[in-house]
């Protein structure tokens, strides 16, 4: 695993030879921020830059490096898609093959109405599914329909797999790795 | 829930790459052709709103520390009660009813897998209940960035 505390996060290329001297505290401290989200100020990276002990100019360099390396996947708004109406989601299931479920997920990752996709172990017995996609819809008949149109697409019509719609958000927010609740 | 068009172009241009520069509402601005001013009102009324969780990043699971998705089988009549007590264990991010005999759905996150197997087994003990864990063995597909279908939603 990476070391996202440390304060090689900041580019070293940088032009501030300061770079090296990012406190790592205040690194840890912004990442605890972002967490909360970005201030909705005219200047959110300098509200940052207050609360964590470093420049604004530190804040910005630190949230490009953290998104150049991968830390940082998406930056922008997030959506809580079941208050917009997606409230057909469906967790489907599918117990494949050992042999075949990574052409099976890299193939299915592929399909525009699958939002995740991602391989899990089984837990014999209860739990004989090793594959799972999720298909977030706005009505149930239209997730199903395109349920059976992938099962026909990728020839599932053998393999066990079972739907499981959510009917309840009891918490949706985002990670909190480093911050406390 | 009905958006008119300026938020639905919000949503639609910035659900990723999110200017980061001293004035990112105000870049965002010139883009939709609205003032300053009035994004950081749109977005606080999205938010207000629950639209819109919040600004900002999402951090790669497997870089920013430990997550894991499990499940436990709750009592139909006892769900709201058992998914109150998942909600009250450090780190739980998602928490979801699912049709299944494992009804109850969360992610629980921690700074260190350690950490988190000893939250897990504290909630465990507390809950008696059976519970499946259920690590990444590998991601396919994950982005929930995806394009809003506003025609489906209409």
């Amino acid at each position: 695993m990476s070391q996202p505390f440390s304060a090689d996060y900041l580019a070293p290329d940088s032009a501030s030879s300061a770079s090296s001297e990012v406190s790592a505290w205040g690194l840890l401290r912004l990442r605890q921020q972002l967490e909360q989200g970005l201030p909705l100020a005219p200047r959110p990276y300098l509200a940052l830059a207050e609360r964590t002990g470093l420049t604004e100019q530190e804040v910005i360099n630190a949230i490009t490096q953290w998104q150049e390396q991968g830390l940082i996947k998406r930056f922008g708004l997030v959506v809580k898609h079941r208050t917009l109406g997606y409230t057909a989601n469906a967790m489907v299931v599918w117990n494949i093959p050992d042999e075949q479920v990574q052409a099976l997920g890299q193939s299915m990752a592929g399909v525009p109405f699958i939002t995740l996709c991602y391989q899990r172990p089984r837990r014999l017995p209860d739990w004989p599914y090793n594959l799972f996609c999720m298909i977030h819809g706005t009505n149930r008949e239209r997730v199903l329909a395109q349920l059976e149109s992938l099962i026909a697409d990728h020839n599932l019509q053998h393999i066990r797999h079972s739907v499981l719609f959510s009917n309840k958000a009891y918490r949706q927010r985002g990670g909190r790795y480093v911050s406390h609740d | 829930m009905r958006l008119d068009h300026t938020d639905q172009q919000l949503i639609n241009h910035f659900q990723r790459h999110l200017p980061v520069c001293e004035r990112p509402y105000l870049e965002m601005s010139r883009q939709l052709g609205i003032s300053e001013q009035e994004v950081i009102e749109r977005l606080q009324s999205l938010q207000s709103r629950d639209v819109v969780g919040r600004v900002g990043p999402v951090f790669e699971h497997s870089q920013a520390g430990a997550s894991l998705l499990a499940a436990v089988a709750a009592p139909e009549d006892q769900m709201d009660m058992v998914a109150a007590r998942i909600n009250r264990a450090p780190g739980v991010n998602h928490n979801y009813a699912r049709e299944h005999a494992y009804n109850l759905w969360f992610v629980m996150t921690a700074p260190d897998n350690e950490l988190l197997e000893e939250h897990l087994d504290e909630l465990e003990q507390e809950l008696k209940l059976p519970m499946l864990r259920l690590p990444m063995v590998e991601g396919y597909h994950i982005d929930l960035g995806f394009d809003i279908d506003w025609e489906a939603l209409s």
